[in-house]
């Protein structure tokens, strides 16, 4: 059984704003029957036009879809459109106290939707997602033939979602989940990607206060450390800081694993290299 | 709540007598059957009681029993021992809608070198018996096809299958999980060569399993070490599983005639309730012979999952061919290869029964899933309109 949150529970068993608006000033559609998943989303406007005063969904999918359809509906009603246009899937799955990661397609859908709502309503370009039979006017070249996922769409999931793997990519947007013929596109979509993002150049601070070099700790777990374990399937949590003592605890994969205490010393490198070089790393239970 | 467990393809309640009849043989008569001494002794003579009882539900010879740790080896077991048997020979023919134990062997033997061939089914999950005639030659070297299929239940018919892969020489494997001690077999008139079984199918524990060999097929075990099993199957003998699976297939063969009546009047009822109830719905494999137990039913215009957890939410315990379930994106392989319509694939639930069905199993699911197929429609965005329930 999926490892669903009491909140997914919730809004899957419960969904609020189900049904259909009449009079709505935008729609958006995403998701076929053949995908196995889609969504329509309503949207009505204040006089102004301007901010969301009502959303309501009608959606064919799984649990974690409807959950999410639910969530997205939620999450937007009184935001401006603008507003509305920064929810990102991450937020549709925090909402949510977190999606298994095979299911974050479905936040990635209430994300889209939104979107082309808010495209169509302003009638600019739709964005390239996938479903071309929908939006055949959409942006970009079909990668995944199977669900018919744009090379444009996959690459902003890859950067904004920060994806390591094909099968990371696969679980947010179900591209390559099908024949899996395109996985080798989608691997060199994630070089051409996360390769591109500029590197900046990294050295170590002469002097750090306190308050900067636990700010700077962090940050160099989330880039360099964390996207190098992910690849592994594996995870680590930081746990506390005292002085230069760095307290983590492995997660997923790297929990129990044999090696972790190398996986320890790799985290302890990093840190070393680019924080200060008295910093030691403890692994801890927690 | 209490459990409406509707999901015995998966895997079956132990049978209390199969429990007492094994519960010995953990803490009391433990003794190794090899052993020289009485105290092992007398577990062998329990084992070998065992390997009769298995041998009688399939009508078989004792000898050509040996015990496994599951259908999955068994069937492992049988692909590899064909190809050893003959080296020179380098093509294996399978189904497209075989259980993964025997598609993921194949497949990755096919990164070896071997060509397999994976034989199509029709909208009904039949096999055309004309591909099957064409496709294998003198270079095959095993043809393993299941008994039963275990999402649908269409049986296949077997003896034919076997008559022809004979012809030209090869070795014939079925896996027939599903189908023991819910189909009469006789293997002493068959053109079967090697069956695998599992216990946990039949109400016996997990962790046991048979591979049938005929009398004079050639085989090369896949395990070796010890000289058990006549060494065809090395290591030590899991004694209460082995006395487990042989009790539980001495009550399969006392309850074949119930399974074909009792349960199967479960199923057909079941099956017509929701198809009376239920508007766009279809019977996957509803045309071809079935399996008693099974029935795989396809529900247009809502997801398999979303489906499953309403269900379980009322106790009801099912499963389905659906992509969301599995973790893949794509319907079952199985409703795939059938041709499953995209509209109904993402939506199909199997309902599997056992002797321990009740009648007041199927009001539950009659009286509960009706409602939920309902609401999931009303909130999906395709054709409503189309959808109220009769």
């Amino acid at each position: 059984m999926w490892d669903y949150t009491d909140k997914v529970r919730e809004h899957f068993l419960n969904p609020h704003n189900v049904g259909e608006i009449p009079d709505a000033d935008a729609v958006g559609e995403v998701g076929s029957l053949a995908c196995g998943d889609a969504l329509k989303l309503y949207l009505k406007l204040d006089e102004k036009k301007e901010r969301i005063v009502d959303a309501k969904f009608q959606t064919f999918g799984c649990a974690s879809a409807i959950a999410s359809s639910s969530a997205l509906t939620e999450i937007i009603k009184g935001r401006t459109l603008d507003e509305a246009l920064e929810v990102s899937n991450q937020e549709i799955a925090e909402f949510l106290g977190g999606l298994p990661e095979e299911k974050m397609h479905c936040s990635v859908m209430g994300q889209e939707a939104l979107e082309v709502a808010i495209a169509k309503y302003r009638g600019g370009p739709i964005p390239g997602h996938d479903h071309d039979h929908l939006h055949p006017e959409m942006e970009g070249e079909v990668v995944c033939k199977c669900f018919g996922i744009t090379d444009q769409f996959l690459k902003k999931v890859i950067k904004d979602n920060k994806l390591h793997t094909a099968e990371q990519v696969t679980h947010f947007t179900k591209a390559g989940g099908g024949c899996g013929g395109c996985v080798p596109k989608i691997t060199e979509l994630i070089a051409e990607v996360m390769g591109d993002q500029p590197k900046e150049e990294r050295k170590r601070p002469e002097k750090l206060t306190n308050l900067r070099k636990m700010q700077l700790i962090q940050d160099i777990l989330e880039k360099e450390v964390r996207p190098q374990l992910w690849a592994d399937g594996g995870d680590l949590e930081l746990i506390d800081i005292a002085g230069s003592t760095v307290q983590i605890a492995f997660r997923k994969a790297c929990a129990g694993c044999v090696s972790s205490g190398h996986t320890a010393k790799f985290v302890e490198q990093k840190l070393r290299e680019f924080v200060a070089e008295d910093i030691k790393v403890e692994e801890v239970e927690g | 709540m209490r459990e409406v467990y509707v999901d015995n393809n998966a895997t079956t309640k132990v049978d209390e007598a199969v429990f007492e009849e094994m519960r010995p043989y953990f803490c009391e008569l433990y003794g190794n059957p090899s052993s020289m001494h009485f105290f092992g002794g007398q577990v062998q003579k329990k084992i070998d009681e065992a390997r009769k009882r298995t041998a009688a539900l399939l009508g078989a010879l004792p000898e050509e029993i040996i015990f496994t740790a599951c259908g999955t080896e068994s069937n492992n077991s049988a692909i590899r021992s064909a190809l050893e048997i003959f080296p020179e020979k380098r093509h294996i023919v399978t189904t497209r809608v075989e259980h993964p134990a025997v598609l993921t062997p194949c497949r990755n033997l096919s990164k070896r070198g071997y060509r397999i061939t994976e034989l199509s089914v029709d909208g009904n999950g039949n096999l055309d018996l004309d591909e099957l005639r064409t496709v294998v030659d003198e270079d095959t070297a095993i043809v393993s096809i299941m008994y039963a299929n275990n999402e649908t239940g269409v049986v296949f018919p077997i003896e034919e299958i076997g008559a022809i892969v004979k012809e030209k020489g090869a070795l014939f494997h079925t896996d027939a999980v599903q189908a023991v001690g819910k189909i009469p077999m006789n293997m002493a008139n068959s053109t079967v060569d090697m069956l695998s079984l599992s216990g946990h199918k039949l109400h016996a524990p997990k962790g046991i399993g048979a591979l049938y060999i005929r009398k004079g097929v050639p085989f090369r075990p896949f395990m070796v070490g010890g000289h058990q099993e006549r060494s065809r199957r090395a290591g030590t003998e899991n004694s209460a599983g082995i006395i487990a699976l042989g009790k539980a297939c001495e009550l399969a063969g006392e309850f074949l005639n119930e399974e074909n009546t009792t349960v199967k009047t479960l199923r057909d009822r079941l099956e017509a309730e929701i198809l009376r109830l239920v508007s766009n719905v279809r019977v996957n494999g509803g045309g071809a012979v079935r399996l008693p137990n099974t029935t795989s039913v396809a529900f247009e215009f809502v997801e398999g999952e979303a489906i499953l957890l309403l269900l379980n939410e009322k106790g009801i315990c099912a499963s389905s061919g659906s992509a969301c379930t599995s973790g893949s994106l794509e319907p079952s392989h199985v409703l795939r290869a059938m041709g499953v319509p995209f509209t109904c694939a993402h939506g199909s639930i199997r309902f599997s029964l056992s002797r321990f069905s009740t009648e007041d199993h199927i009001d539950t699911i009659i009286k509960e899933l009706p409602p939920i197929i309902q609401r999931l429609r009303e909130m999906s965005p395709f054709g409503r309109e189309f959808l109220q329930n009769k």
